[in-house]
């Protein structure tokens, strides 16, 4: 009888096949990276428009980690092992970023006319993109040894 | 009058935030009087929205720019309907966390909106 056949069931059948890595506590990493993507790409993209030459590298940093966030909120929705890699390289990448950008902002702000996403490590966010990709980078490790 | 409504925003949605939140911690998922307390607040949202084209349309301007000020109006008023539907496909405690992040990130977004509004000025 199908109708019997409770959804976790299903799901743990299915599971094998593709990984998901956008369920359980990666429901809320999805949620934060949209988020995210949304937040930079529409604060880069209304910047870089509108006033481009202001501060054209800070402008062009934060469409970078436009696409960084968008990316992993892409393979983190999408599933499987060869997306649970990517998103780990683009993970490691963000959390390079974040440490990178932060420290060169704050070692030569004479650079930086105007912030960037990842000015001074997120602080204009709460430092919630340097604590992201730490976060992002063990739950993505767990996901690998859950199956294994 | 918008900036009342900003600030009930806000609370509000912390209010949420700490709900799912303590649901969080309590590990259960969200339940009925859960959405019904989304709908509350996303309805606020909705009406902030409306206002603020209203106000946009009798002649008034944001001190930051009317582009930045209907992005956040839309961001404001699509986060926690956005992030509701997320907790209906996860009926675990992770759906809950979902909805409070979502709580605090619509007060944040209200802050905002206060700065680009110019609130307490006009």
């Amino acid at each position: 009888m199908p109708e019997t056949t409770t959804p976790g069931a299903a799901e743990a059948a299915a599971a094998p096949a593709k990984r998901s890595l956008g369920t359980g506590p990666g429901r809320l990493l999805v949620t934060v990276y949209g988020v995210f993507t949304v937040a930079a790409a529409s604060r880069s993209l209304f910047q870089v428009i509108a006033q481009f030459e202001v501060a054209p590298l800070a402008y062009s940093l934060s469409a970078v980690s436009a696409v960084v966030y968008g990316f992993i909120l892409f393979s983190l929705v999408r599933g499987g092992e060869g997306a649970r890699k990517a998103a780990a390289v683009s993970c490691a990448l963000e959390l390079i970023g974040v440490l990178g950008i932060g420290t060169w902002t704050l070692a030569e702000p004479s650079a930086f006319p105007d912030q960037t996403v990842w000015s001074d490590y997120g602080m204009d966010y709460l430092f919630i993109p340097v604590v992201l990709p730490v976060t992002g980078l063990m739950w993505l490790r767990r996901a690998r040894t859950a199956t294994a | 009058m918008i900036d009342a409504l900003t600030i009930a925003v806000a609370v509000t949605a912390l209010a949420l935030a700490a709900w799912c939140g303590w649901a969080t911690y309590r590990d259960q998922p969200t339940k009925d009087w859960h959405f019904i307390g989304m709908a509350v607040v996303s309805l606020l949202g909705i009406a902030q929205l409306v206002i603020g084209c209203v106000q946009l349309a009798r002649g008034q301007s944001p001190d930051e720019g009317t582009a930045i000020f209907v992005a956040y109006l839309l961001g404001a008023a699509a986060c926690v309907p956005a992030t509701g539907f997320m907790s209906l496909s996860e009926r675990t405690r992770w759906g809950s966390a979902t909805v409070a992040a979502g709580g605090v990130v619509l007060a944040v977004l209200e802050v905002r909106l206060f700065d680009i509004w110019g609130g307490g000025s006009a």
